[in-house]
């Protein structure tokens, strides 16, 4: 692979929560090529949402990030804020996960789509609102002319998720970080909203991280992928391989509802027990009070994401009884 | 719903408002105790003169007679004379409730203009120094009674340092003004401190709403961020706020206008009510009560305004 367009080394980021810090995410490292879409799963509360947003740095005030995230060779963590904001909806622009809220519902839609174009174009007024309109045109929303000067209230969920992908389009960005664009959207929409922006991705030539509870998802349209547990990757590698035989024992569990072929939708099987809350991690892997492999290691050392085959990296100490498991089931 | 549509419908709800005033107001001076015509001239009436009232303003007639009657006299602009003062009723208000207008409004703006962005200081700052400086500074202004405000500003600003008039109305538009600088700024502390308090806690609120953190996702400059997304959205529940205090406000009024020695609408009220000069404190409520309905339907359009959700 030629060098990555993102290289994110040790991403960390804490909230204070009632007098003390918590760690959300945890030594995050992942690169995302050209071209790629990376697919990022794991349960609601592991961490990908922040993970996305410390990013770009919008987590909110009080929130402390650490280690590096590197664009073109500049760090987005450690950059002045001027030439992130540059970056903020230009290079990289990020579509949330729900589209009910993201939107302000006091602005036409036209005002959020054009103030970002006035932010990173050079368009005039004019060419504002042609660009506009060809925006809301691409993401296919009919009678775009009229329902720019609507508000978002006017527009239905999948309607509004179209309108805020039109407004991360704005400047052409070379990376589109995803925070599970489908989940909050009617099932027959979904697929529409997902074809929609994969089509998005092959004609603007754009990378995507796409963070996502559906594994089938990710089967069809990731080249890799990565699993969070409780704020740390525990998983990564690509597709094929970690479906093929996956070396961590939870994402054993998520796989083991999902059809080898990856057509068929599945939701991430719902594993026993719920995970740890923030100021609760176990000690050791995280995963072991629900973990079927755990022994006496798993309670006390933390393993290390490391590579188990060339490409695929695993955070387990029975990464092989597990890849065995797999093979056996 | 348009926004034509929406400002008619909000005008017809006036309909209703004005005419439950004018029954209030009609039945104010008919429910105090006695007859109506010894309320209007005191308890020492003669015989003759109670008569004599009561042809002329109709009350040996049916109510609701006289509530016709009442309804065609506010229409045509008559309100009765003034039992003290011996002059139409409907000359007084236009006399002096413009300048408990004047004062009112100069109060709201004064209000605003410190609210607005010490809310925003306060709330960016949250639990710093600065918000707490901000908050205890308000919280000593508005437990202190209007009257006592105004007093130390009237010692202080007025005698002491001689920077304003220590009273009156003055000479002429610029001068009324003038006068009304510290009685506008004694009215408006209490009601700056309200709004401070209203708006910083919605935003904080927003700040960190979703839509917030896209705008920012955007790579905006943080002063638009603020002013667009944060402060309009803010606004919203400050302003209706802000409209219910209105009649706060007025009443603040009457005392300010006590301690600044102003010839106001308020000051004509104690006056009145002190003098039982009822066609006066009937001819003020009414024009008083008018003015709060059509300040709530401003507070209400410029919120439709703000919020597109309620109009359209
Ligand atoms: N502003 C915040 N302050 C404190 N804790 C936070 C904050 N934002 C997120 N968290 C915590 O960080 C953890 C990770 O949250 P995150 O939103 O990234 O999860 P997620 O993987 O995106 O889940 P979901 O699938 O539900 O979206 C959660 O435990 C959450 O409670
Ligand atoms: S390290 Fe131990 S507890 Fe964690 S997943 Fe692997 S086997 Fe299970
Ligand atoms: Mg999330």
């Amino acid at each position: 692979m030629s060098a990555p367009l993102l290289s994110v080394r040790g991403l960390t980021a804490r909230f204070r929560a009632g007098g003390r810090e918590v760690t959300a995410v945890d030594d995050v490292s992942f690169d995302v090529g050209e071209g790629e879409v990376l697919g990022l799963v794991g349960e609601s509360g592991s961490g990908k949402s922040v993970t996305l947003r410390s990013l770009l740095r919008l987590l909110p005030s009080g929130a402390r990030v650490e280690g590096q995230a590197l664009w073109q060779g500049r760090d987005l963590v450690a950059m002045p804020d001027a030439r992130l904001r540059r970056v903020r909806g230009g290079a990289i622009s990020m579509i949330f996960q729900e589209p009910m809220t993201a939107l302000n519902p006091v602005l036409p839609v036209r005002v959020q789509i054009e103030e970002s174009l006035r932010a990173h174009t050079a368009l005039d007024r004019a060419g504002r609102r042609a660009r506009a309109r060809e925006l809301l045109d691409l993401v296919g929303i009919p009678d775009a002319a009229r329902r720019l000067d609507e508000y978002p209230h006017q527009f239905s969920g999948g309607m509004r998720q179209r309108a805020m992908i039109a407004i991360a389009l704005a400047s052409e960005p070379r990376l589109l970080l995803a925070d599970e664009p489908t989940t909050a959207l009617d099932v027959t929409i979904q697929d529409q909203i997902l074809k929609l922006i994969l089509d998005l991705k092959d004609r603007l030539g754009m990378s995507v991280v796409l963070v996502t509870h559906d594994l089938g998802v990710v089967a069809e349209t990731c080249s890799r992928m990565a699993v969070m547990y409780a704020g740390r990757i525990v998983e990564q590698g690509g597709v094929r391989e970690v479906f093929a035989s996956p070396r961590h024992a939870y994402t054993l569990g998520l796989l083991g509802s999902v059809p080898r072929a990856g057509t068929e939708r599945s939701a991430l099987r719902s594993i026993e027990g719920t995970p740890p809350g923030l100021a609760a991690i176990p000690p050791g892997c995280a995963f072991n009070p629900r973990c079927a492999f755990a022994t006496t290691v798993c309670r006390e050392v933390r393993p290390d994401l490391s590579p188990r085959t060339p490409g695929h990296l695993a955070a387990c100490h029975h990464s092989d009884r597990v890849a065995q498991a797999s093979l056996a089931a | 719903m348009s926004t034509p549509e929406y400002l008619a419908r909000r005008l017809l709800q006036l309909v209703p408002t004005l005419i439950a005033i004018l029954v209030v107001v009609f039945a104010l001076v008919r429910l105090l105790p006695g007859d109506p015509a010894s309320a209007i001239l005191g308890d020492r009436a003669l015989d003759a003169d109670v008569e004599r009232i009561n042809r002329e303003y109709g009350f040996d007639r049916p109510i609701p007679v006289q509530f016709g009657i009442f309804v065609r006299q506010v229409l045509t602009g008559d309100l009765g004379d003034s039992t003290s003062l011996k002059v139409p009723v409907a000359q007084l208000i236009a006399e002096r409730l413009p300048i408990t207008m004047l004062l009112t409004l100069m109060a709201a703006l004064i209000s605003v203009a410190l609210a607005v962005p010490l809310a925003f200081v306060a709330a960016l700052c949250r639990d710093r120094l600065a918000d707490g400086m901000i908050r205890g500074a308000f919280q000593v202004g508005l437990s202190m009674p209007v009257f006592y405000l105004g007093l130390i500003l009237l010692t202080v600003f007025g005698a002491r340092l001689g920077w304003f008039p220590v009273g009156g109305d003055g000479d002429g538009l610029l001068d009324l003004l003038y006068h009304l600088v510290l009685p506008a700024i004694t009215l408006a502390l209490s009601l700056a401190a309200v709004l401070m308090r209203n708006l910083r806690a919605a935003i904080i609120d927003v700040v960190d709403a979703d839509y917030v953190t896209f705008a920012r996702s955007k790579g905006l400059r943080g002063s638009l961020v603020l002013l667009r997304h944060v402060l309009r959205n803010a606004l919203i529940s400050t302003v209706a706020l802000f409209g219910l205090s209105i009649g706060t406000l007025l009443g603040g009024a009457v005392v300010t206008e006590t301690v600044f020695a102003i010839p106001g609408a308020g000051r004509l009220m104690v006056d009145s009510i002190t003098g039982r000069d009822y066609p006066v404190v009937q001819g003020l409520t009414l024009a008083l009560a008018v003015l709060v309905s059509l300040t709530f339907l401003l507070t209400d359009l410029l919120q439709a305004w703000l919020d597109p959700r309620i109009a359209r």
